[in-house]
């Protein structure tokens, strides 16, 4: 006697702890196989394009710290190149050491932060994320010594940085770049060759590297792929190009290889942070900038390679104290192209890590 | 660097492989090649496929609202070559607007079609699934236009 079956579609979200903020798909299973799924985007979007061409060049900046809000220094730094692109200002020397700072410090917690609640996905409930958060506090200190906030910094400007550093920022940014390597590899140790961990992420979730170009796949979702593509490297901004560091890159492009790739590419922050600390030079943050922007007619791209991937601003100015339009290229909503391809085939559970693993913030997909 | 590639040489070699689709340079901080917005797909196919331009990332395509026009702009690389072009088209229809989708040359330009399809207005010709995306099926109007208040 044949049973009848039919595959049944299931609601997944907005509203779920593994969605990691408001994230919606309508899942079709075969049993327990994925057979076809539809992401639904759109509950967090506030209209943050909109909001900036109602806004002077510099109160935008504060509209950047609440896309990716893991990640503000990132999304500051990637609008104010764009508008500087636009106006033609260089930002002294020192401005640009300490923006790369800033942008390599807040990698390490974005990754800490990826890592931590894709274990949590895994069912590491909460011990790893703990041990992270850990760590990310200590880079939130630095954040709220520098600018006074914890996660909108808005400490950017338009020819470069709101204010110094203070002088207490030197010694602890010292301890927490000797206690660094430590702790990571401590995660490594724990993690790297636990047998639950492995079982779930080798060859889950395969992310063919000529599919991830296509797709427009970036950052590290890309590198684990096996892509050498880094926009530091590739197109260097600021002043990377007088940093020493290596591509962490995957050999599968699974699941195993993006975690992999995040955990160094952290060890790999740390080593141009040292640098950047050594070779820090003294004088101004700030290139004479008028209080109201008025750039030329005309429009700009500028890209970052933010933690999530390639983040970039296209600015269009009539020459007024507000852009005509601010375009956000977000890597977070572009790389889940992808993501209905990586999971068919899987099951529920898997679908999870594989989304967990592109590490997307709803706040940069919704915008 | 990702070098940016002279948009009258790009432009030239476009109207050379297909004749009659190409509308000059667009001058600024970074100059683009305009083309016409019917042969966008070509066009794109060409990029992507010609021995030593390959551009196979697609960056970004953004929708922008001049009033009289409404502009789609197309950030292309190649990360073979490390190379960058910036391809522009122009539609005055503000009614309905269209556009060919190039969503079958890169994947990547699937849900950022939708975006500017449902911020901007402007329809994407030939796109597998094209309806809103960050606001409800049933919203009224586009609210990246100009004219939306």
């Amino acid at each position: 006697m044949a049973f009848r079956t039919e595959p049944i579609t299931v609601n997944f979200g907005p509203q779920h702890p593994s969605t990691h903020g408001v994230f919606r798909m309508r899942v079709t299973f075969d049993g327990e196989v994925i057979v076809d799924m539809e992401p639904v985007f759109g509950y967090l979007h506030r209209g943050s394009e909109k909001l900036a061409e109602e806004r002077t060049y510099t109160q935008v900046i504060t509209l950047t710290d609440r896309l990716d809000y893991v990640a503000s220094m990132s999304n500051n730094l990637a609008y104010v190149l764009a508008v500087e692109k636009l106006c033609g200002i260089n930002p002294p020397e020192r401005a640009q050491y300490i923006r790369v700072i800033m942008a390599e410090l807040v990698r390490i917690a974005s990754h800490l932060m990826g890592l931590g609640f894709l274990l949590n996905d895994l069912g590491a409930f909460a011990t790893p994320l703990m041990y992270m958060f850990r760590e990310r506090e200590k880079i939130m200190d630095l954040f709220e010594m520098v600018c006074g906030a914890r996660i909108t910094f808005s400490y950017m400007r338009i020819g470069g940085v709101a204010e110094d550093l203070p002088p207490e920022f030197y010694p602890a940014m010292t301890r927490f770049l000797k206690e660094m390597p430590g702790y990571i590899d401590e995660y490594e140790a724990l993690l790297r060759e636990n047998e639950i961990l492995l079982a779930r992420t080798k060859n889950v979730g395969i992310l063919q590297p000529d599919k991830a170009i296509n797709g427009s796949v970036s950052g590290p979702n890309l590198r684990g792929s096996g892509v050498p593509w880094d926009l530091r490297r590739a197109d260097p901004y600021e002043i990377y190009d007088r940093f020493e560091f290596d591509l962490p890159l995957g050999k599968v492009g699974d699941t195993y290889d993006r975690f992999l790739v995040r955990l160094e590419e952290m060890r790999q922050s740390v080593r141009i942070l040292n640098q950047a600390m050594e070779q820090i030079p003294k004088g101004p943050v700030r290139a004479s900038v008028p209080m109201l922007v008025r750039p030329p007619i005309g429009d700009a791209y500028a890209h970052v390679e933010a933690p999530k991937g390639e983040l970039g601003f296209y600015v269009v100015s009539d020459n007024s104290i507000a852009p005509y339009r601010c375009k956000i290229r977000s890597p977070s909503f572009i790389n889940l192209t992808v993501l209905r391809d990586m999971v068919l085939g899987w099951k529920l559970a898997d679908m999870i890590v594989i989304f967990g693993s592109l590490d997307v913030n709803m706040g940069e997909v919704d915008r | 660097m990702t070098r940016l590639l002279e948009a009258r040489d790009i432009s030239a070699q476009i109207e050379a492989r297909i004749p009659g689709t190409t509308l000059g340079v667009v001058s600024g901080k970074d100059p683009a090649v305009l083309v016409k917005p019917e042969a966008v797909l070509e066009i794109c196919r060409f990029l992507k496929r010609e021995p030593g331009l390959e551009f196979d990332f697609l960056v970004a395509i953004t929708g922008v609202d001049y009033i009289d026009h409404l502009e789609v702009v197309y950030h292309l690389t190649s990360l073979k070559h490390n190379h960058s072009v910036i391809l522009k088209t122009r539609v005055y229809d503000r009614e309905k607007p269209s556009v060919p989708s190039v969503v079958s040359v890169w994947q990547g330009a699937d849900l950022q079609e939708r975006e500017v399809c449902d911020l901007m207005g402007i329809a994407f010709v030939g796109h597998p699934n094209l309806k809103r995306i960050m606001l409800w099926e049933g919203f009224q109007g586009h609210p990246l236009r100009k004219d939306y208040l």
